[in-house]
């Protein structure tokens, strides 16, 4: 997942979803043994080095999961959790009701007012956060753990019993609509707009995540509620629990914040939907650069390919400087500062996405570059040597950006759990990389890079066809 | 950290690690604040025994020991930024941090970041008005290897005319991507031009664009000559090591690399006294919702007289710190006239640095308004002082963000680095969470009153273009 990275090119008003590509476990059957540590080495291979973490399920008394890395080093304790749904939930008429609920979990809960909890939340020492992503609503909380019972018991009630008071709805709303206003006239915002619609069609990933002006001016406090309740079931739950506490102390935790939710979500069905490739966009604004954006089919993460498909990425353009992308249209050429490519996964949709910007005048042979590279890739796939540095890239680099804090640590663990991997996944994934052989690599990259993609183009001149 | 330029930009963080770190302004070590604030879990904790030592040739090294993942970050800090160029070359400190990633007399361009890809490590680099750093995030195995590399770019870069073109062309796509395509960039650099009239921190770090342009192998050869040497360099190795083991291979690595010229102490350009109020405008088609921000010029953490630059921290955090702080209540929360409210501190700076304030409207507010109500906030702390309650509510508030940062070993190396590569030591560091507490209600009000002077001071428009 190290190079899984939503880095805001596709969906630039959800940026930088890490932890994994939402897929839902909604099913997840995890054993029923509590306590069951697995006890593993971060670095196999490594032995001088390793540093053991320390992961177990925890399984409270009422049937609440937690992934669990006790790590007494600092005074601190970190819970994330997803309940699946997100923005992909919200109802006809009503987009942008996700995103405006999560900024309100902090504005009054249980007897405390807006202004109560918040004082209260500052008291405990304790930052909360929220945040309404297309395949998902994410909580968390970062503590000292001398005050945790003060911290969770905030969340509690926060998760539990939401006011939406109409002070609080109207004021975040405000500052929602601000940033929609904000962007209306922002070529490349608006740009994203049309984009999305252009791949998405009338799927719900094709509306913008915070809504529009006239969605937000409809929702009222009961709709708040009522979505609430729809989204916060435990069935949808999934839990991480990274720092100073031990899984008793934890267990106790999970049943006060988790136990007392409704039993099940009430989700409308989303269909999984194919980006429509082969086309272009052309969006004309006067602007010192050209954004270009090419999608082409991805992969997602149970499908066999899927490693085989993170390493043509990296290959192409997820390798920081070392990228065949990177080589050649910033070393080689100076076309541009920024260029990579993504493999964005969402619950619904893949892609492989390239995005860069370049000089307006030369677009044209920046996007020539860009194809040239992917057609040679598509047509001869990469090299021993190359297939062999990504491997390598892609098994060391799990351990040092995903497992390097707390906060990594938590949002990877959330990750494997929406994935439906088991709690042996990260000792299981070296060998599930290298197992991938040159012929795979080829066949994939033939698969994904030989298909006509969708192109975008924001700029100054309209060109750039070639 | 703000006002940073890395060399490839950072891949962004997952949703919710994006906790407010905005608080996080200086380090400490680990045990000195949770001593202060938090005694029973001090036992919890036993690294944060911070070393230093001087190598022969004249670098810095500070090792920060943090054992609970096995990674290591590895960070060169040198003591040349922006606000160091010679008049007419603004953008070589940043252009030459570009640079850096050439080929040496030992090593092919590449050899490096493909050395960094294989262990699966992260590596960057950032230029801002003070210093230019570099630095790895790898295994501890490979710490030596990452040395010796830093070691030999330090003197044996390089740099052919095609080279210096190729890379200069990326740097000013750099610049467009940063500043062109985005007005309120361009609103900020404007500004800066204008608060500071004769510091050099009115030049932006990338520098302007048609003296990017000009910039060639010569300047950079010269600079490199200049700048690029073991005495004006710090070495912060932070993670699973000791600083013995530290010693031995920066011994074997830097310390092999020659003593550079002497260099003149970083006496720069300082601002006249403030006597005027300034503002700018930046009129946009592509704005839609308008804001202002309010500049002043105040001391930093090196420039300020003893207690200062803690108590602008503490005024920082009770008026704009967070959704508590005193702007964001009366004009988001109370009065409902805005969406957005903060204030800023960077106390991190070799010279004077700046204060400001931000607020943007709630719908139809109107800026002039707005600008009166967040200066009648300031008015009232230089007036009426702060109370002890929410002073010490916003000591707790930093004090429990820099516990939190103990989980970011990259944090925590950065914060010793930007200390030393200012003028700064250890001593500051490690002391600042206690000069932090003993900050009084009056040093607060004291420093608004002689600072936050609404005469003296520059503020930035961006607005909205209008049809007509």
């Amino acid at each position: 997942m190290t190079n899984h990275q939503h880095r805001g090119t596709f969906a630039s008003a959800s940026p930088a979803l890490v932890v994994g590509d939402g897929r839902t476990a909604r099913h997840a059957t995890l054993l029923a043994i509590l306590l069951l540590a697995v006890v593993f080495l971060i670095l196999p291979g490594l032995t001088a080095q390793t540093a053991a973490m320390n992961l177990q399920v925890v399984k409270s008394q009422k049937g609440i999961n937690a992934w669990l890395v006790e790590d007494h080093t600092a005074p601190i304790i970190t819970i994330g959790f997803v309940f699946d749904g997100g923005t992909a939930q919200d109802p006809v008429g009503k987009v942008g009701l996700a995103n405006l609920m999560a900024g309100l979990f902090d504005e009054g809960s249980g007897e405390l007012d807006s202004d109560a909890f918040q004082l209260k939340l500052d008291g405990a020492g304790a930052e909360m956060g929220f945040n309404a992503w297309r395949d998902g609503i994410y909580g968390s909380m970062r503590m000292l753990s001398e005050r945790k019972d003060a911290a969770f018991d905030l969340l509690r009630i926060a998760i539990n019993r939401p006011r939406f008071d109409q002070e609080p709805v109207d004021r975040v709303r405000a500052q929602i609509l601000s940033s929609i206003i904000a962007k209306e006239r922002e070529p490349h915002a608006i740009a994203e707009l049309v984009w999305r619609s252009r791949i998405y069609g009338t799927h719900p990933y094709s509306r913008p995540d915070k809504g529009t002006k006239e969605s937000l001016a409809g929702i009222v406090p009961a709709d708040l509620s009522a979505f609430h309740t729809a989204m916060f079931a435990r069935d949808g739950l999934h839990v991480a629990v990274v720092g100073d506490i031990d899984a008793k102390a934890l267990s106790e935790k999970l049943d006060q914040l988790f136990a007392n939710l409704p039993q099940k979500q009430a989700l409308a069905p989303v269909p999984d939907i194919a980006p429509k490739l082969g086309q272009w966009t052309l969006v004309a604004y006067d602007l010192p650069q050209t954004s270009l954006q090419l999608a082409f089919p991805g992969i997602g993460p149970n499908d066999p390919e899927f490693y085989a498909a993170q390493l043509i990425n990296d290959i192409l353009g997820g390798l920081p400087f070392t990228s065949r992308l990177f080589q050649e249209v910033r070393e080689k050429r100076g076309l541009a500062y920024d260029i990579e490519s993504n493999l964005e996964g969402y619950q619904h949709s893949d892609a492989l996405v390239v995005t860069t910007s370049t000089r307006a005048d030369r677009a044209a042979e920046t996007l020539g570059a860009i194809r040239q590279v992917i057609k040679e890739l598509a047509e001869t796939g990469p090299t021993e040597t190359e297939l062999e540095a990504s491997k390598k890239y892609s098994i060391g680099a799990y351990a040092i950006n995903n497992l390097d804090s707390s906060s990594s640590i938590a949002a990877t663990l959330i990750g494997l759990q929406l994935d439906k991997h088991g709690i042996d996944y990260i000792q299981r994934r070296p060998a599930l990389i290298e197992q991938v052989n040159l012929d795979q690599v080829k066949a994939t990259a033939k698969k994904l890079l030989s298909a006509e993609p969708a192109i975008m183009g924001v700029g100054p001149r309209l060109d750039i066809k070639g | 950290m703000p006002g940073t330029l890395p060399i490839i930009s950072p891949p962004q963080s997952e949703p919710w690690t994006k906790v407010p770190f905005h608080r996080l302004r200086r380090a400490f070590i680990a045990t000195a604040l949770i001593l202060a604030t938090t005694p029973p879990v001090l036992a919890a904790n036993d690294d944060g025994r911070v070393t230093d030592f001087l190598l022969y040739n004249g670098m810095e090294v500070v090792v920060i020991p943090d054992h609970h993942a096995p990674i290591v970050t590895h960070m060169v800090w040198y003591k040349i930024g922006s606000a160091d160029e010679s008049p007419g070359k603004s953008g070589i400190a940043h252009f030459f941090e570009h640079l850096m990633f050439k080929a040496t007399a030992n090593h092919a361009t590449g050899e490096l970041t493909r050395a960094v890809a294989e262990i699966g490590g992260s590596i960057n680099a950032f230029t801002n008005r003070d210093f230019t750093a570099f630095f790895e995030t790898v295994t501890p195995s490979a710490l030596e290897q990452m040395m010796g590399f830093e070691a030999d770019r330090m003197r044996n870069l390089i740099l052919t005319d095609d080279v210096v073109k190729i890379e200069r062309d990326v740097v000013l796509e750099e610049r467009r991507w940063r500043i062109e395509t985005n007005p309120g960039a361009i609103l900020d650099e404007a500004v800066d031009a204008t608060l500071w009239q004769n510091q050099p921190y009115r030049i932006p770090v990338i520098g302007w664009m048609h003296e990017i342009a000009q910039l060639n192998r010569t300047d950079a050869v010269a600079f490199y000559n200049k700048y690029y040497s073991p005495n004006n360099a710090v070495l912060v190795v932070a993670g699973d090591v000791e600083p013995e083991t530290v010693k031995v291979l920066a011994e074997k690595t830097y310390g092999k690399v020659p003593r550079g010229p002497e260099l003149l102490p970083r006496v720069r350009p300082v601002e006249p006294q403030q006597n005027t109020k300034r503002t700018v405008t930046l009129t946009d088609a592509r704005v839609s919702v308008p804001r202002f921000s309010t500049h002043w010029v105040v001391p930093s953490y090196r420039t300020a007289e003893p207690g200062e630059a803690e108590a602008l921290d503490l005024l920082a955090e009770i008026l704009g710190g967070g959704s508590r702080s005193r702007l964001y209540q009366a004009l988001v929360v109370k009065e409902g006239v805005a969406t957005g409210a903060s204030a800023r501190f960077q106390g991190a700076s070799l010279d004077a640095t700046n204060f400001a304030i931000s607020v943007s409207p709630r719908g139809d507010a109107k800026l002039a308004d707005l600008e009166a109500a967040a200066g009648a906030e300031v008015a009232r702390i230089a007036k009426d002082g702060v109370g002890n309650d929410e002073l010490d509510m916003a000591k707790d508030r930093l004090n429990r963000s820099e516990i939190f940062a103990q989980d970011q070993q990259s944090y925590i190396a950065n914060i010793y680095g930007s200390t030393l590569a200012t003028g700064g030591t250890l001593k500051d560091v490690e002391e600042w969470p206690d000069r932090i507490r003993k900050v009084t209600a009056d040093q607060v009000k004291a420093v608004a009153a002689r600072y936050l002077v609404p005469g003296h001071s520059t503020t930035g428009y961006l607005v909205p273009k209008t049809e007509n």
